[in-house]
């Protein structure tokens, strides 16, 4: 007995799980990085926050959806979890890791129906719950002992910029780090956060896969660029350089991994730019004109909001007369 | 390299079977020659059942503008005028003939392979000899050519685009059939310039068809104004839209011909026919037909009568693979998968594809996760997550606005989606009910 | 303090309560009051089955046509319409009963599979690509079209059978299913109180050997049951037959003669005289 479908008859090989696995092969260089910079207890939270996602989104879909199909074969509540603790000061007590990941898989992602159905980023809605709720302990930084590269401090760069502005002093008073360091990572900060060159790499590595699409990444830094560097232009003693905008804080986790994030962005080409335009210039506004010194994770979920709105914008099919 | 604009896939191209070269196949002891073989009005029966029957006798009279002729492929006697299911299971009017062994053709026809370069008729009595030969799109549209060759008065054919893609996986009969045949098409090509008036064609193939490339390129070189313009590979570049974009940069509007934007596009199976039809008085009742799949022993391309069941096909590849589950007639994009082997080869059936049991089955639908693939591959630049639900919902007014009307059913979406969904079903089915909808509303 | 909070929340009170009321005067819709009343009687299913958009539209139109004729709700019944017809002092067409039946008996063991059927499960869908994973193209598909479309749960796909059963408690003969089925396979049909029926269960149109070949319950169109019937209800056009409810007399001559047991008889007392050969036709 011969099988009837309808056409097409040939499925290409990509599934979710091979999509989520090559961001996970993306996130090794960072996280590497950070295992190098920050030792043993970047390791132990990273389990923490990986294993704590795991369970909730096992515990929720066993107990509470009384799913027959678990949802963790498809690897995204890794990625949560990983995402959550890249975003993570690497002395934040584990019990706060546990809590953030509740939050993460519990509201922002299974409360609304699981993989996919989701509107915030979960890792980025862990993370900002975690900031408001902690602020002392999600922005302190502490040095760490086997810490070998010279010349660091426990600051992260936009929070020496914001303090020292708002303290009156210009630009060419603070000693910022070099572009070098921020470039390779020698600067304080997330576990995930400090080496723009990991970031890149693993950015590339999920262009060549064709895991995402250059718009969004391109689009929320080619935005930061340019606005801060309109700022820059107006006033360069206030406003930072654009390269330390685009180099410093989450910008580049944020623009490579977060914002890329399937669910939460737009379907279209023209839609993932205007939202990674959104990003930039809300990231730059929080960071020039808010109170806290990055804006990255805030920008990310307004514009999470936004994404709804943006896909009612159509693009144009072949034979319109527009 | 030139292709289409908007979205495309690169679906894995398992052509086994390229560069072989195309056998013929033992005359079929009896042959199911259905009298719908072409979109349009079903030509109408004028044998008897008793009646002794030629190759290239005419069996089934065109009932309309857009119709076509059917003739017989084998010399004997009518057995039977009964209905008989189709590739979709549906019964059609067929014309059963019994073969007499001798195969016998029609003494009009020139049975010799000198290849005959010009002719002395005049360009009406060219189309009338493609209309009387019953000639359609051999793409797998079936489109009568005649209809095409018949533009509208307000419309000026510029362009004559000659469609030897071939983007479909596995399927290498086109390719095979410009391999062989390449100034035969060349031929073609001219005799279908006289009957437009016009002296400009181009020929568009994939490159990932080299040789038959470089083999047009050659033929092609003796006549001025026919042009071969290789192409990026990308799925579905057969599409007559998507070649008209790729070849002269020109999108076709929206409801629209392609004579509207002054192109008329033919397969080269059917301009191989029209060289044939002209110049050697031979009506369409044979063509080229890939038998292929990952177990087939023997993957090849085949000259094959019209009417041959689809298992008579098997014995010539070394039989039916055992773990075969689903036989596709046609493309594994856009074919139809078959429910039996006693359906007859058709004017459109340019492959039958044997599926294994790993490869037919739709693996396992999941959540969508809103990657935004289906949007990219969308070769319209429709939204296919959206139309999926849509459909689902019924939500006809929607569908509309979102130009539901507008898919060519090309399979992309389902292809490239992630999580497996059945895109292109529920796209299918909101598009019935859409049409539905609209023409109720008129 | 606490003074002041219970005032301004009692002046705020106040002036919400007369901005609601000044409101709720200015933009008040004069309509009807019949119309409401009407729709409280009527079931308030929304099906549609009586070709108004909602039973509010329905009882709209109940209230302003001036005679009822060809309104009629038939989820409610002759109960339901007779309490509108008395209220609105009109009077009521009287309609029979009806129920959905399913012309197709292709269950599993009478009607070959001859593929699987892999894509989604709609029978529209379907339809509108190949003629059905079985031999006879005029057959149900069972994908439950019907299933979805009603909105009483009167109407099933058995599992086992694979074929759709209806509930005739359940079911209001709003007509959903019937025009929901691609094949046209589902038809209302006159009842009475006992739901004594009978039906041809096939929509074959296929000559009788070729119908037989596909399906053991298929109607060949012998034309005996024509011969047979007394009434002169029973008609055979493109070799199937047809029973007019309106004639038929349930006299249940042709169900004994149908060589195929195509024709359906539900809820009759057992026969007496001769065993019963139809235990498979009674559901």
């Amino acid at each position: 007995m011969l099988t009837v479908s309808p056409s097409p008859h040939y499925q290409s090989e990509t599934n979710t799980t091979k999509l989520m696995c090559n961001v996970l092969i993306a996130l090794v260089p960072a996280f590497i990085f950070s295992l190098i910079v920050f030792g043993i207890s970047s390791l132990i939270l990273t389990i923490t926050a990986i294993v704590s996602c795991c369970f909730f989104e096992f515990a929720i879909n066993k107990w509470l959806f009384k799913n027959e199909d678990c949802s963790i074969k498809d690897c995204s509540a890794i990625i949560t979890g990983l995402l959550l603790s890249f975003n993570l000061p690497n002395s934040l007590p584990l019990w706060m890791v546990v809590i953030g990941s509740l939050v993460a898989i519990g509201i922002a992602k299974m409360s609304f129906g699981g993989l996919g159905c989701n509107i915030f980023n979960p890792a980025l809605v862990g993370r900002v719950f975690l900031l408001i709720s902690f602020p002392a302990q999600m922005t302190t930084w502490t040095k760490v002992q086997d810490y070998t590269i010279d010349g660091t401090t426990g600051a992260t760069p936009l929070g020496m910029l914001k303090e020292n502005i708002l303290s009156g002093k210009t630009i060419s008073q603070i000693d910022l780090p070099t572009f070098q360091d921020l470039f390779i990572g020698n600067i304080g900060g997330s576990l995930g956060e400090i080496s723009v060159i990991a970031l890149i790499i693993g950015g590339l590595y999920l262009l060549f896969t064709k895991t995402i699409s250059w718009h969004i990444p391109v689009s929320v830094l080619g935005s930061m660029f340019l606005f801060s560097g309109i700022l820059f232009l107006i006033n360069p003693e206030i406003y930072a350089n654009p390269l330390f905008h685009i180099f410093s804080g989450g910008a580049m986790l944020g623009a490579i991994f977060m914002a890329t994030d399937y669910a939460t962005s737009p379907m279209t080409p023209t839609g993932k730019i205007i939202f990674g335009i959104g990003i930039g210039f809300i990231t730059i506004i929080i960071r020039s004109f808010g109170a806290y010194p990055e804006g990255m994770s805030f920008a990310i979920l307004l514009m999470n909001a936004l994404t709804p709105l943006i896909n009612k914008i159509q693009p144009r099919f072949y034979g319109s007369n527009k | 390299m030139k292709t289409f604009k908007i979205g495309g896939i690169h679906p894995k191209e398992n052509k086994l079977s390229a560069g072989k070269k195309i056998e013929p196949t033992p005359i079929p002891e009896m042959v199911y020659i259905p009298m719908s073989q072409h979109i349009g009005a079903p030509a109408k029966p004028i044998v008897a059942v008793g009646d002794t029957v030629k190759a290239g006798t005419k069996i089934g009279e065109s009932s309309g503008f857009v119709s076509a002729n059917i003739f017989s492929s084998i010399s004997g006697t009518v057995e039977k005028i009964d209905n008989i299911a189709d590739a979709s299971g549906f019964k059609k009017q067929t014309v059963i003939i019994k073969s007499d062994g001798t195969d016998t053709w029609e003494e009009t026809i020139d049975r010799s392979t000198d290849l005959i370069k010009s002719t002395n008729l005049t360009p009406d009595e060219i189309k009338a000899k493609i209309i009387e030969a019953g000639i359609v799109g051999m793409g797998g549209a079936t489109f009568p050519l005649g209809v095409k060759l018949s533009p509208p008065k307000d419309v000026t054919i510029t362009h004559i685009l000659v469609n030897g893609v071939e983007c479909e996986p596995y399927l290498t009969a086109d390719h095979s059939l410009m391999l062989e045949k390449a100034e035969e098409i060349c031929v073609g090509v001219e005799l279908l310039k006289k009957v437009l008036g016009i002296n400009t064609a181009i020929i568009g193939i994939e490159n990932n068809k080299p040789d038959a490339i470089e083999k047009m390129q050659n033929a092609a070189s003796a006549y001025t104004g026919t042009q071969v313009v290789p192409l990026k590979v990308k799925y579905p570049q057969g599409s007559e839209k998507h070649l008209i974009q790729a070849l002269i940069g020109v999108e076709v509007p929206s409801r629209k011909l392609p004579a509207s934007v002054g192109v008329i596009v033919s397969n080269v199976a059917s301009v191989f026919a029209v060289y044939e039809a002209v110049m050697k008085n031979k009506p369409l009742f044979e063509r080229v037909v890939t038998v292929t799949g990952t177990s087939v022993k023997n993957p090849s391309n085949f000259l094959v009568r019209l009417g041959t069941r689809t298992g008579d096909l098997f014995p010539l590849v070394g039989g039916i693979p055992e773990d075969t589950d689903k036989i596709i007639s046609g493309g594994p994009m856009m074919g139809k998968s078959i429910s039996s082997v006693e359906i007859p080869i058709t004017k459109g059936s340019s492959g039958v594809v044997c599926m294994t049991e790993n490869e037919a089955h739709r693996k396992k639908e999941q959540n969508c996760i809103r990657c935004g693939r289906c949007v990219e591959a969308c070769p319209i630049g429709l939204e296919p997550y959206l139309l999926n639900t849509l459909a689902k919902k019924s939500m006809i007014p929607e569908l509309l606005e979102h130009n539901i009307t507008e898919c060519i059913a090309c399979g992309s979406c389902s292809f490239s989606c992630p999580a497996n969904k059945p895109l292109l079903d529920y796209i299918r089915l909101g598009k019935a009910k859409a049409i539905q909808a609209t023409m109720e509303k008129k | 303090m606490l003074v002041n909070t219970i005032l301004l929340l009692c002046i705020i009170g106040v002036i919400a309560g007369f901005a609601l009321y000044f409101v709720a005067k200015k933009f008040k819709v004069n309509e009807n009051p019949l119309y409401g009343e009407v729709e409280a009687m009527l079931p308030g299913a929304n099906c549609g089955g009586c070709g108004f958009p909602g039973c509010r539209k329905f009882g709209e139109k109940l209230v302003d046509s001036p005679t009822l004729e060809g309104l009629y709700c038939s989820v409610g019944g002759a109960e339901t319409m007779d309490k509108i017809g008395t209220f609105l002092n009109k009077t009521i067409e009287k309609k029979d009963m009806q129920v959905a039946v399913v012309k197709c008996s292709g269950s599993c063991n009478k009607r070959q599979i001859t593929s699987n059927y892999e894509g989604i499960s709609s029978c529209a869908f379907s339809v509108s690509f190949y003629a059905g994973n079985t031999a006879c193209s005029f057959g149900c598909f069972g994908l439950g079209d019907c299933e979805k479309a009603c909105q009483f749960g009167g109407i099933k796909i058995n599992p086992e059978t694979k074929l759709p059963e209806v509930d005739p408690i359940k079911c209001t003969a709003c007509g959903q299913c019937a025009s929901a089925c691609p094949q046209h396979l589902i038809e209302l049909r006159k009842t009475n109180k006992k739901d004594m029926k009978i039906y041809v269960g096939c929509s074959n149109k296929d000559k009788g050997a070729v119908a037989r070949k596909a399906c053991s319950a298929a109607c060949i169109g012998c034309g005996k049951c024509a011969k047979t019937c007394p009434n002169e209800a029973i008609t055979v056009t493109d070799f199937l037959a047809y029973i007019d409810p309106n004639k038929c007399k349930l006299c249940r001559k042709c169900v004994e003669g149908c060589p195929t047991g195509a024709i359906i008889e539900t809820n009759f007392p057992p026969r007496i005289k001769k065993e019963d050969t139809t235990t498979e036709a009674n559901n």
